[in-house]
């Protein structure tokens, strides 16, 4: 597939949530290990970031600390709480269960009903 | 623990904004560049890895704007900001928020003070425990009309009837209190004793009246309201059992009702006493017993309906018992009326309110209306605002609060502005509100109505300020920003239209409706009162103190003090007479006719007892046959009576009356009147009112002597003038009794017809509002249209059209939504006057006079309206306006 795929509505949250999980990571380190997870194949708003995360932080899914990026400039590093935990936790549940019931639906055959 | 987060990031974002503010600035930066670095390492300039970079970002300050708005920094912030904006914004355009702000306050303080002055009278229930359960008993008088009853009458209805747990009579009693200081008159009432039990409260301090204080010559007993205790007594809790001076005999003070108590059937009474009648000698009926002169209210019994007490009377009076014969009109042959007292306290104003309500609530939907078109041609203007903000990251949800800020700042004015105008409409109501209107002293500025009137203008400022917004974050903005799009305006030129249309029809219904009204007046004044008028000045004398007990002394008083009266000098004629045209009096007495085939056919006709001279005085016509003279005033063998022309053509068709007998006011075997003369229809209890029998006899031939009388006096100057000259004379014969209710005849026709004008100045204020808002939709809509098709008119100019046809154009454009709306207010008005149809007089609901002038007026004003936007189109230079956009 050659275009990249635009988010789905409200997937970015989760999205953001799973790549801070693997570990600290600055904004623009979020934007980067999103790309690299998805192997490039997800467009996201560079600017739709941040209010994403400061709704996250707000929320208290997250926590954020000033520290020093790897060339040494001063970045401010996002991690997941123990409720940002519980959180991406279920909402990676809710998102299989809806997957797995989409993709059914979309696999049914004639003869299966 | 998420709640805690939350509050600790508000509150760090909201009070430690700055470092947030720079934290951000921060985090972007150092976003923007590291991208830039890795674009430079993957072989791009610096230069364009900066500017592709920054691209790619997206806007900086959206981005800030809804960082901020997650971390709800906005709450206050952007409150605070949004008011600041929308004050600024306001002031920019005063017109706009003038006139806005202007039609609010007239739409929801004219509500609200209308609703505030009707609420306590109509809807309210009486400050009574049960007050549904009190009722007014009432003979029918002249045309259906409700008239007073006797005590004898009472007593047999308290007796034979079940449905009633109390049944009351009073009547006025005016008694001259007094003090150390100086002889008072006071305002009271002659109760039976369950008068207060009735009504449900009883006295605070002392002990309520019992059967055994109202017994012909009874103990004087008195009971005073709370304001004469504290301001005449100092509110010394003593006073129970002490005695007071009341026109000459002591009263011993056996209560005091509380400051609560409200008093609708005597609202100015302060003291009470028991009325004390004979109810022995009931077959003598020309005792006051038999006087129909009392009112009658009475309690239901718990679960009594008013139905049952309706049929129940009903069935009393047409079964005549031994134990209570009945007088000729006390026969109660048609029943009688009962009444909830609030109905009873009501009946009289009702139809003027209602309608006066209806008026307000047409201006409160043309309030409504006006404002909805204003801000909707608002909305249309500030579209490229709303683009240009949405273009620059202003979020959907920004817009949607920025606007509801501005909507409930302009609802707020609206509502301060309204509450100063809702609490000056209640105090001229107040002032300007006839004697009939009850419970006035109740009238306050009513909170939930108030809040009612803001709450509906708030929400259609929100509903409509909303509009732009929806609109200029739904569409694509830079269509928006180019103003030559006219796709949406031509929806919004629609609503406008119609919005107009309806402010037109609105504002006709309340012009044709004030138009009656006032055709009413004219009318009413002019039907000829049966006297002259001008000059006249009147005024009621009363007797009080046991001397004038006798009949002699009393009529000696009075005679002295008339003759006294026409020694003043100014007064060219004076005489007393019982009662008086348009004061309100309704004294009547049965008349039976010599020459009728039937002795029990008593017809009702008011009694004046007259001094000679009073038809000169007045200035009432001689028909036929003689005036009193200074003989009739002697006992004669025969007594001579005047009988008004009305009653002479009805009963004596085709013959003199002069000569014939009848008998008036007395037991069946009195001597026959003669009837001496006949003079001119006079107008007795309102000018609107046709019904006039009178017979007139010579106060020194009545029954008894009247101990109160009215003096009218024909001045040769202005008559109010002479009043305290008038009023000294009759001191100068006894100095120590009560001349009150000074007035000239020409306020007592005036005072007659208050309560229509009443009306007719609460319509006529309503009509000029909803004209001078129709006018300013009219000229809202048309300068908004020319405005926004100057390009066309540019355009038609170019193209050689003259400039009278480009005012044809706009004018028509006006005249044709005034015409639409003409036609639609003319049918809502033949609907709507039927509701006034009671308060006119003279003139029919579809009186086309009335129609004819309100559509030439309010073609008039948006003649005008449409004037200033045509000459403006007119004007256009094609040129400029082809360059325009």
């Amino acid at each position: 597939m050659d275009k990249q795929l635009d988010l789905l509505q409200g997937t970015l949250d989760m999205l953001i949530l799973k790549a801070v999980s693997l570990g600290p990571l600055h904004g623009y380190g979020v934007l980067l290990r999103i790309q690299q997870i998805s192997k490039d194949r997800l467009e996201i708003q560079q600017g739709s970031l941040y209010p994403a995360l400061y709704r996250l932080e707000h929320q208290g899914w997250i926590a954020s600390e000033w520290g020093e990026s790897e060339n040494k400039r001063k970045a401010k590093y996002y991690r997941l709480t123990a409720a940002g935990k519980r959180r991406l936790q279920t909402e990676s549940e809710k998102w299989n269960r809806m997957a797995d019931l989409i993709a059914g639906i979309l696999d049914t055959k004639p003869e299966e009903i | 623990m998420t709640f805690w987060n939350s509050l600790g990031s508000w509150f760090n974002a909201t009070l430690r904004r700055s470092r947030m503010e720079s934290e951000m600035d921060e985090e972007l930066r150092f976003h923007i560049e590291a991208y830039a670095a890795d674009l430079v390492r993957s072989g791009v300039t610096p230069d364009e890895a900066r500017r592709r970079a920054r691209l790619e970002f997206g806007g900086v300050e959206r981005v800030k704007e809804e960082g901020r708005e997650a971390r709800g920094v906005n709450l206050v912030e952007s409150l605070v900001r949004d008011l600041c904006y929308g004050a600024s914004n306001m002031l920019r355009t005063p017109g706009f928020t003038a006139i806005t702000v202007l039609t609010l306050a007239l739409g929801i303080g004219a509500t609200t003070a209308i609703f505030s002055a009707v609420n306590p009278i109509l809807f309210e229930s009486l400050p009574y425990p049960q007050a549904g359960r009190i009722m007014t008993i009432s003979e029918f008088g002249p045309e259906g009309s409700r008239s007073r009853v006797a005590f004898h009458t009472y007593r047999e209805l308290a007796e034979r009837s079940r449905s009633f747990e109390t049944l009351a009579v009073t009547k006025t009693w005016q008694p001259t209190l007094v003090t150390a200081r100086e002889p008072e008159r006071f305002d009271g009432q002659f109760v039976s004793a369950g008068y207060f039990r009735a009504l449900g409260v009883p006295p605070f301090l002392g002990r309520d009246f019992e059967p055994s204080d109202d017994r012909f010559h009874g103990p004087h007993v008195v009971i005073l309201s709370d304001a004469l205790w504290r301001h005449r007594f100092g509110g010394d809790a003593a006073i129970i059992g002490r005695q007071i001076t009341l026109d000459d005999n002591s009263y011993t003070v056996i209560g005091v009702m509380p400051s609560t108590f409200e008093n609708v059937l005597g609202p100015s009474a302060e003291l009470w006493t028991p009325l004390q009648y004979d109810p022995g000698n009931i077959s003598d009926s020309q005792t006051r017993e038999w006087g129909n002169h009392l009112r009658m209210a009475g309690r239901l019994q718990p679960g009594a309906t008013i139905d049952q007490a309706r049929r129940e009377l009903k069935t009393i009076a047409g079964n005549l018992v031994p134990e209570f014969p009945r007088p000729p009109w006390a026969s109660h042959e048609q029943g009688f009326i009962v009444n909830s007292l609030q109905d009873d306290i009501t009946l009289g104003v009702k139809p003027a309110l209602l309608a006066v309500l209806g008026a307000v609530l047409l201006v409160l939907v043309i309030a409504c209306v006006n404002v909805t078109n204003l801000l909707l041609a608002r909305s249309v203007r500030r579209r490229g605002e709303f683009a240009l903000r949405t273009a620059l990251g202003a979020g959907r949800s920004r817009l949607i609060r920025q606007l509801l800020t501005e909507s409930l700042l302009l609802s707020a004015l609206g509502g301060v502005a309204g509450m100063v105008v809702a609490q000056l409409g209640v105090r001229a109501l107040v002032a300007l509100s006839p004697a009939e209107l009850p419970r006035v002293g109740s009238i306050t500025v009513d909170g939930p109505v108030f809040a009612f009137g803001v709450g509906v203008t708030t929400l259609i400022g929100l509903l409509v300020g909303l509009i732009p917004a929806l609109r200029a974050s739904r569409n694509e903005p830079q269509i928006a920003l180019q103003e030559s799009s006219q796709r949406t305006v031509g929806g919004h030129r629609r609503t406008r239209n119609a919005l107009v249309v309806v402010e037109v029809a609105l504002a006709l219904v309340l012009l044709v409706s004030s138009g009656l009204l006032l055709r009413s007046l004219h009318h009413l004044f002019a039907v000829a009162p049966g006297f002259d008028a001008s000059h006249l000045l009147t005024m009621q004398v009363q007797t009080y103190g046991r001397r004038y007990d006798d009949d002699a002394t009393c009529n000696r008083f009075f005679a002295q003090a008339l003759e006294a009266v026409r020694n003043v000098p100014g007064v060219s004629a004076a005489a007393f007479t019982s009662q008086l045209p348009l004061s309100g009096d309704a004294d009547i007495y049965g008349v039976q006719f010599e020459n009728a085939s039937n002795t029990e056919d008593v017809a009702p006709a008011f009694r004046y007892g007259v001094a000679p001279g009073y038809f000169e005085t007045m200035g009432i016509p001689l028909r036929r046959g003689r005036l009193f003279n200074a003989q009739d005033a002697l006992g004669l063998p025969m007594r001579p009576v005047l009988i008004n022309e009305s009653l002479a053509k009805r009963r004596y068709p085709g013959q003199n009356p002069i000569g014939q007998r009848i008998r008036f006011g007395g037991s069946p075997n009195r001597p026959w009147d003669i009837i001496v003369g006949v003079v001119g229809d006079v107008k007795q209890t309102s000018l609107a009112v046709s019904q006039s029998d009178a017979v007139y006899v010579t106060t020194a031939q009545w029954l008894w002597a009247d101990g109160t009388q009215w003096l009218v006096v024909r001045t040769r100057g202005d008559a109010a003038a002479l009043a305290p000259a008038v009023r000294q004379a009759i001191w100068s014969i006894d100095k120590d009794q009560p001349v009150v209710h000074a007035a000239t005849m020409e306020g007592l026709l005036a005072a007659s017809a208050a309560q229509r004008r009443f009306a007719l100045t609460l319509f006529e204020t309503f009509a000029l509002v909803a004209l001078m808002l129709a006018g300013a939709g009219i000229y809202g809509v048309l300068s908004g249209s020319v405005a926004e098709r100057t390009r066309e008119i540019g355009v038609r100019l170019a193209l050689g059209a003259t400039h009278e046809s480009i005012l044809a154009l706009v004018v028509r454009q006006g005249m044709t939504l005034t015409g639409i709306g003409v036609a639609i207010g003319v049918a809502g008005a033949a609907v709507a006057s039927q509701a006034i149809a009671a308060m006119l007089f003279g003139v029919s609901p579809l009186d086309p006079v009335t129609y004819l002038g309100v559509i030439v007026l309010l073609a008039g004003v948006s003649v005008i309206a449409c004037g200033v936007p045509a000459w403006r189109a007119m004007r256009v230079d094609p040129i400029v306006a082809l360059r325009y956009e």
